[in-house]
């Protein structure tokens, strides 16, 4: 399978152009695979490891003051969500189904949604970073321990004693550095290779690099869009998953009720006051 | 790049008898088959080694696919017929007449003999560098080296440019559009009919294509609708020199005129967008309109409305202008 497209510049040096198409289906059963992966390991290995210990830190004094219902993504929290998550599916479908044989005029709605996800997640930095709790998404030093912890305790070591989770659990941290960093890269190069088309936001400019280097830029932007594929299906997945429900929920109301956050949370990792519901 | 050689490079050559053949031969070959029609393009692109089909399907041998014959609601013509007998034909001469020039203005008389409609509708963009076989954004790369500052860019486009700034060659194809015309076009799956102006797809649709042809499509007939039978037309085809040239640009129109008024008009042009461009917005502007010095001018203001010129096709925008406004007050002068 041929992973890069090639072709020859005007001198006749042999020149990347993009990735291989091969690599959007590859993505795609990648993200179907990893689905059906992970349904058989819910339905038949996870249940074995139920017997592996969870740490029981619920601190009754804590407790007592956790409303009914948490607050755990503010209104322009999941304004900025959704919207990237448009912006988002609206990038992918109009980058690759031309592909897949459906034609439509599509790169004018593929570069206007690209500088709404943009814009969007600028704002979505300064909010991160000056309103909401900007580490709890990222993962830390610390948090190497339990990642190590965690996965002993997937392969069945059952002597491990796991944290609970705080804000956010392990694997959505990992997703969104994964969605951060093919994002960036996406994104930077989206935004360069706008100076290859006609908009009215900048002057067209298609010798601002050489051949050489336009093409590694259109292969990042090819390979972070193919992952973004997989990204899409399996956040999805999740998203519908009925034990994964309350979080999805949470994303549309803006809070979770309190049973999840005892179950989930650990109280010490993630602090609630009485006020924390958003009216 | 091209590689420029007078031998002919291998293929499998198919000769079929009937258009079943044939479609059997292009599903099963898919995009590497080259459907061979006048075959006055086809030999550049194989012989350059720039397209490198594995099949030939020569559709000289389908009798069905030529001729024009009376159909319910208007002429039906084969897409195999030459330009010459489009030309001659005396339904086309007498009521088309506006098709008949087009064709006329094609190349000259030994290809018009030659060459088909279908081969003239379908035919590949006149821009060097693709053809040429550099890997720009029409050859499957990710550049137009026609959109440069120091490009030789003079014939292409000024406007509806997406990425790709190659334009229609075809002359007949305004003409079609300006008719109301109707493409059939069938695959091993069944036969679909498509407006002449829905037949072209420009860069922003499929960078790679100038038809909504696919591979395994083939391009049967042409329908004529009798509503602009016997019309008031103009045709006018700007080029270099007169004979055997491709248009700087062109013009097609078919009007209904009433008292001195535009009742109703259909304007095509080209030479100037990746596709045979219809000019609704003229369209809308004149219809119910006096011709006169007034409509005339406004036709061709709204013409330009948007272009875009190149480095080295600056001229074609006066051109433009010129020529919608020629069509609307349908004389040169």
């Amino acid at each position: 399978m041929e992973l890069f497209q090639w072709g020859s510049n005007p001198w006749g040096q042999e020149i990347l152009i993009r990735i291989s198409w091969n690599l959007l289906y590859l993505s795609f059963w990648a993200g179907i695979a990893f689905i059906v992966f992970h349904l058989i390991y819910a339905t038949v290995w996870l249940p074995k490891l139920a017997n592996g210990k969870s740490s029981s830190v619920t601190q009754d004094g804590i407790v007592a003051n956790v409303p009914a219902r948490i607050t755990r993504h503010t209104s322009a929290a999941r304004i900025f969500h959704w919207v990237m998550a448009a912006t988002m599916l609206v990038l992918i479908f109009t980058g690759f189904l031309p592909i897949i044989g459906f034609q439509f005029p599509w790169l004018t709605i593929h570069w206007v949604a690209g500088i709404l996800l943009t814009i969007s997640i600028l704002f979505h930095i300064v909010h991160a970073t000056f309103v909401l709790d900007f580490w709890s998404i990222w993962i830390l030093p610390r948090d190497l321990k339990e990642v190590w912890q965690r996965i002993k305790q997937q392969v069945g070591q059952p002597s491990v004693e796991l944290p609970k989770h705080g804000k956010y659990p392990l694997d959505h941290r990992l997703y969104h550095l994964a969605v951060t960093i093919a994002g960036f890269l996406a994104i930077m190069t989206g935004l360069v290779m706008m100076l290859r088309i006609d908009t009215p936001l900048w002057p067209m400019n298609a010798y601002l690099f050489t051949d050489a280097t336009w093409g590694i830029i259109y292969v990042f932007h090819g390979l972070c869009a193919v992952l973004f594929v997989t990204l899409t299906l399996t956040h999805v997945y999740f998203a519908v998953r009925p034990d994964k429900f309350w979080l999805t929920k949470s994303m549309v109301y803006g809070y979770v009720d309190r049973e999840h956050y005892v179950q989930h949370h650990d109280p010490n990792r993630w602090v609630v006051s009485k006020e924390s519901t958003e009216r | 790049m091209a590689v420029i050689r007078d031998m002919m490079p291998a293929f499998e050559l198919f000769q079929p008898a009937s258009t079943e053949d044939a479609l059997g031969l292009l599903n099963r070959y898919g995009s590497d088959a080259w459907v061979l029609a006048g075959g006055l393009d086809s030999w550049d692109w194989l012989k350059d080694r720039v397209k490198r089909p594995s099949a030939v399907v020569d559709l000289g041998a389908i009798e069905s696919l030529r001729g024009i014959r009376e159909s319910v609601d208007g002429l039906a013509i084969g897409a195999m017929t030459t330009l010459r007998d489009v030309i001659q034909h005396t339904n086309i001469a007498d009521q088309y007449k506006l098709l008949s020039q087009a064709a006329e203005s094609a190349a000259s008389p030994q290809i018009r003999n030659q060459g088909t409609i279908g081969g003239n509708l379908g035919q590949d963009t006149r821009c060097w560098y693709y053809r040429d076989g550099w890997d720009c954004y029409r050859a499957g790369g990710n550049i137009c080296y026609a959109d440069t500052p120091t490009a030789m860019n003079r014939e292409h486009c000024i406007l509806g440019s997406s990425r790709c700034v190659a334009v229609n060659p075809s002359d007949t194809a305004p003409a079609l559009v300006a008719l109301d015309a109707r493409m059939v076009i069938r695959n091993s799956s069944g036969e679909r009919v498509v407006d002449a102006q829905n037949f072209f797809i420009g860069p922003n649709v499929d960078i790679t294509r100038m038809t909504v042809m696919e591979p395994g499509d083939l391009l049967t007939s042409i329908q004529l609708p009798a509503t602009w039978a016997d019309a008031r037309f103009y045709f006018e085809k700007s080029r270099d020199r007169l004979v055997w040239d491709f248009a700087l640009a062109s013009v097609a129109s078919a009007a209904r005129i009433s008292n001195g008024t535009i009742e109703d008009i259909r304007i095509a042009v080209n030479g100037v967008a990746p596709t045979p461009l219809r000019l609704t917005a003229v369209e809308d502007a004149i219809r119910g309109e006096l011709i006169n010095d007034q409509t005339v001018e406004l036709a061709g203001e709204i013409a330009i409305r948007g272009v875009r010129p190149l480095a080295h096709n600056g001229y074609k925008v006066s051109l433009l202008k010129n020529l919608v406004k020629r069509s609307v007050r349908g004389t040169e002068a």
